[in-house]
């Protein structure tokens, strides 16, 4: 009798997997680089060409950096979530202008709002391939030593930005 | 006379000009031949189950872009492969590289043709101890061609 | 009103697959012969409701009713008449509509040619089958129900997807739907043997000819796939290992594994235990692949209709389905008794041997196909299981298989002899070995790999020739042409369907061998020379189609300086989903296949353009169809077409189409 029994307990285990693993999402990769350095650039401002930014200028703090674009409708989605949270003043979040046009760029900012303290623009999206962006919006919450700690793929909703990425600021924050 | 000379050999040579032998999309055939060797193994992370070489999605023209680079500084397969593993992850490749998580997908196949193979073995042994030679009667027979064949009713 | 009654109807159709899932079943248990009986008149029914649905969707697809949610969905009314039908199983709701009526179609085949079983055997199979029935009509009705209303209606529909707008997409999924449901035949053969105890050789003679057929259909379902995969997503390539493709190639490696172990169970009344495993297993892995198609657990370029939603219901269902009869399997299995004895060396060892491997590589494209998903739940990173797995663990499992393939015919019943065997093959085998590796030098290229296929292939014709040869020398009787006719069709079915992997085997060596391909940048006038053929553009020209814009390429094709075709790849831009698909053109022949597919338009008028030179590509494809046609040979053998014709005698029969003679 046990061994007729095999069958079924190998079935049973898979159901039970496949189970946990409608849960998931197939589509969403998580980072390596979570824990790791943030990869260092130097890439020209938005607003003023002839400046640029490093995120070596912002090493003691804590702070977001949000990849999106004019032309990604989830960034359109995310974008009152981190308008309200640029209001609340809690973490400053930088913006990557990720394969963009500049005059598209700004003129999507003047429209709805910009919640950056400052843009940087990728334009060939090379930074982007460094820090392992797939599809924008992505959002990485880098800690006051320069560590990624936390990434979001797709848009950031109140939820996620309540549960997880404001509670780990906080945490960053006190540290 | 001679505008009509000139325009024929014009025209000739326009045609000579114009049938030649189309040109390699590559500017350099050997990174590419080299490129496509990596990517057929490489998997695409937007549109998820295509591979490098095949997607037309922006990232990829970008990742082949950068492979491309890589190539050309004379980079190793491996180089270029732990690039993208940094960024992305074991996701990225087709092959999944062994380790701790893997064993059991990698070993897993050989694992159960030997435990398969032990198993028949012993079983077929059992099998003739306890069963010398007891074949399929020929009653049994002549049951299944009248079952088959009369429409008979089975209890 | 149609869609109404095109709802109506699955309702009715559910309560009547409940009463056929319980009445007839409870009836073989008690004995009561009135019960059992309600079991051929539901199934008809329920046939003929579910038609009727299927009808309905079809009508609301050709009159362009969007009102429909699932037609606006998936069709518009610049989409032609016989794409707007296809469209029925274009996505989720469809589909398992498609999957219901062909389960019910199955259902209506066991009451046309079921005659000779016993009352008890076929109320309980139709009973199993109404019960899977129930589950996927309740399925539908609940959750994904293809006749729900859009209020207010919209103007226009959305449009099929444009990768569906095929002539494989009117073929493919039906044929593919028929071997997966077909499985439900001989698995619900199992559970009425299991339920009553008649786990004989009479049950695997019955079983045989369904599972075939089912097979054959799978198999060109499977092949039809490809091959659209191969023309229509433009990259060239013919199989993917994606996670549908497995989904459907699971269930075929079972079900191979079963048509052999039937055949033991029916001629020596061995392997019952495992033959009944194999049933539950082909028609649970059919079951397995609907969930990871419709449930989105896995990513995949072919999935297109994806809910995890729904997939809920399609686990619990599996789990109640596969779950209970594996446990009906564990607790009847052990009583049922061994079967004639046979020596490690006989045609029952070796076709167990070839079981065992068949069984294994399944589990591996299982294994490879879930395990992303399996260090996913567990929480331990991403991985991507692709083709360069597979290959590396499929070749060195199936090598052995396949050269068992060639001996496990010629090994007599009960006790064979090895050196009698490899006296008997020695010359097949010489011919295989030299050939295979002298034929890559002579064509130019040689690779273990190449040498390897070629030998397996030629191995299994040379071994079928011994073959035949041996049984003709040993039949009686006058005249080369008497003695082939008396020997049986199933022989030449499965000569020819071993013949058929031979062929499909020389398609993928060569294929893999000597494929070339060219990326190049062409201007109007310009050739390019592939596989000894030179293509020159003649330039693109706009083309406005029913629902899509396209550019098309003029591309003629000359070798030696004599003209061989021309050929119009598109590019083209579907409209209502902005979708731009590469439409390739492809010359196919016996020996090569050219392939031209348009990439981007460069600067004045010079276009990006790949070219393939695939030889023998064709046979991959031919192969299957072969296999498929040894299949339905082996079922119209003698032995069916008597039982047919002796059914045919009793008054009842009316007329019943050729499929008749697969019982």
């Amino acid at each position: 009798m046990k061994r007729f029994l095999l069958p079924l307990a190998i079935f049973l285990v898979m159901v039970g997997f496949l189970a946990v693993g409608l849960t998931l999402n197939p589509r969403e990769v998580p980072s390596p680089l979570v824990g790791k350095a943030a990869p260092d650039f130097v890439l020209p401002q938005l607003h003023e060409a002839d400046k640029v930014f490093s995120p070596k200028e912002l090493t003691g703090k804590v702070w977001l950096l949000n990849f999106w674009a004019s032309w990604c409708n989830g960034c359109k989605e995310e974008h009152p979530v981190l308008m309200e949270l640029a209001k609340s003043g809690v973490v400053p979040i930088y913006g990557a202008d990720y394969k963009d046009t500049r005059e598209e760029a700004l003129a999507w900012l003047r429209r709805w709002g910009n919640p950056y303290q400052l843009v940087a623009v990728d334009e060939a999206g090379r930074v982007g391939i460094n820090y392992g962006v797939y599809g924008v919006p992505e959002t990485y919450v880098i800690d006051k030593a320069g560590k990624i700690r936390y990434k979001q793929i797709g848009p950031v909703d109140q939820d996620v930005l309540d549960k997880k990425i404001l509670p780990l600021v906080r945490e960053l924050q006190n540290q | 006379m001679i505008r009509i000379w000139t325009l024929m050999v014009v025209l000739t040579m326009a045609g000579v000009a114009a049938a030649q032998e189309a040109r390699p999309l590559a500017e350099n055939p050997q990174v590419e031949a080299r490129l496509k060797v990596l990517a057929v193994e490489l998997r695409c992370l937007v549109c998820q189950n295509q591979t490098l070489a095949d997607s037309n999605a922006p990232l990829a023209e970008d990742l082949r872009r950068e492979v491309r680079e890589m190539i050309a500084k004379n980079m190793s397969d491996q180089d270029i492969i732990n690039f993208l593993v940094e960024r992305y992850g074991d996701f990225v490749l087709y092959r999944p590289p062994l380790r701790a998580t893997t064993t059991v997908l990698w070993i897993g196949p050989f694992l159960l043709l030997a435990v398969a193979g032990t198993v028949l073995i012993m079983a077929l042994r059992r099998r003739q101890k306890t069963l010398p030679d007891v074949v399929v009667s020929d009653a049994d027979h002549e049951r299944v061609v009248q079952l088959l064949s009369d429409g008979a009713k089975h209890p | 009103m149609i869609p109404e009654i095109g709802h109506f109807a699955l309702i009715l159709a559910l309560c009547v697959a409940a009463v056929q899932g319980t009445v007839p079943i409870f009836g073989a248990a008690s004995g009561n012969a009135s019960f059992m009986a309600v079991a051929k008149p539901a199934a008809r029914g329920q046939f003929l409701l579910v038609l009727i649905a299927f009808c309905c969707l079809g009508y609301a697809f050709a009159d362009k009713d969007f009102s429909v949610l699932y037609v606006a969905a998936n069709a518009n009314s610049k989409l032609p008449l016989h794409y707007r039908l296809a469209a029925i199983w274009g996505a989720h709701e469809g589909s398992l509509l498609l999957w219901t009526f062909i389960l019910t179609l199955w259902m209506m085949a066991v009451t046309l040619f079921s005659k000779h079983l016993p009352d008890a055997m076929r109320a309980r199979i139709l009973g199993v089958m109404g019960l899977v029935s129930l589950g996927f009509l309740l399925f539908m009705l609940t959750v994904s129900n293809p006749f729900e209303r859009l209020i207010p209606a919209a103007p226009d529909g959305r449009d099929l997807n444009p990768l569906l707008q095929d002539p494989g997409m009117v073929m493919h999924p039906p044929m593919l739907y028929m071997g997966y449901v077909g499985f439900s035949v001989a698995f619900a053969f199992a559970i009425a043997a299991l339920l009553g105890g008649n786990l004989d050789a009479a049950w695997a003679r019955w079983s045989r000819p369904w599972t075939t057929v089912a097979w054959c259909f799978l198999t060109v379902g499977i092949a039809l796939g490809s091959g659209w995969a191969y023309y229509e997503l433009g990259w060239g390539g013919w199989w993917f290992w994606d996670p549908v493709e497995n989904a459907s190639f699971m269930p075929w490696l079972a079900g191979t594994a079963l048509i052999h172990s039937l055949a033991v169970t029916d001629k020596r009344g061995g392997f019952k235990v495992w033959t009944v495993l194999l049933a539950i297993l082909a028609f649970s892995l059919s079951l397995l692949g609907t969930f990871l198609v419709r449930s989105g657990v896995l990513t995949s370029v072919h999935a297109f209709a994806t809910d995890p939603k729904r997939g809920l219901f399609i686990l619990v269902f599996l789990a109640v389905v596969i779950g209970g009869s594996l446990l009906l399997y564990a607790w009847r299995a052990p009583r049922v008794g061994l079967g004639g004895g046979f020596d490690p060396v006989s045609r029952e060892a070796m076709l167990l041997v070839n079981n065992v491997l068949l069984v294994v590589a399944m589990a591996s494209v299982l294994l490879g196909t879930l395990y992303p998903l399996f260090l996913d739940a567990l929480g331990l990173g991403k991985i991507s299981v692709g083709p360069p797995y597979f290959d590396t663990v499929f070749v060195p499992l199936m090598t052995p298989a396949l050269f068992l393939m060639g001996i496990g015919p010629l090994a007599q019943w009960k006790k064979a002899s090895l050196p009698d065997l490899a006296l008997r093959l020695r010359w097949a085998f010489g011919v295989s070995v030299a050939t295979a590796v002298l034929l890559p030098v002579v064509l130019g290229k040689w690779t273990p790999l190449l040498s390897l296929g070629l030998l397996l292939a030629l191995w299994i014709v040379t071994t079928a020739v011994v073959n035949i040869r041996e049984r003709l020398t040993r039949l009686e009787g006058a005249g080369l042409v008497n003695r082939l006719a008396s020997i049986p069709r199933s022989y030449w079915g499965m000569i020819l369907a071993h013949c058929g992997i031979a062929v499909f085997i020389v398609g993928v060596t060569m294929v893999k061998g000597f494929e070339t391909e060219q990326d190049v940048r062409m201007n109007v006038g310009d050739h390019a020379t592939i596989g000894g053929y030179t293509f020159q553009f003649d330039g693109a020209k706009d083309l406005v189609g029913p629902n899509y814009i396209a550019a098309r390429g003029t591309f003629r094709v000359t070798k030696d300086g004599h003209d061989v075709t021309v050929m119009y790849p598109e590019k083209r831009r579907y409209m209502v989903q902005s979708q731009t698909m590469t439409e390739a053109a492809i010359d196919s022949g016996l020996l090569r296949d050219l392939y031209v597919s348009l990439g981007e338009p460069l600067e004045a008028g010079a276009w990006s353009v790949r070219l393939y030179h695939k030889p023998f590509i064709d046979w991959i494809w031919g192969g299957c169809l072969i296999m498929a046609v040894g299949g339905v040979l082996a079922i119209t053998d003698r032995r069916y077409r008597l039982a047919w014709r002796r059914e045919q005698e009793v008054p009842v029969a009316a007329s019943q189409p050729v499929e008749a003679s697969i019982v």
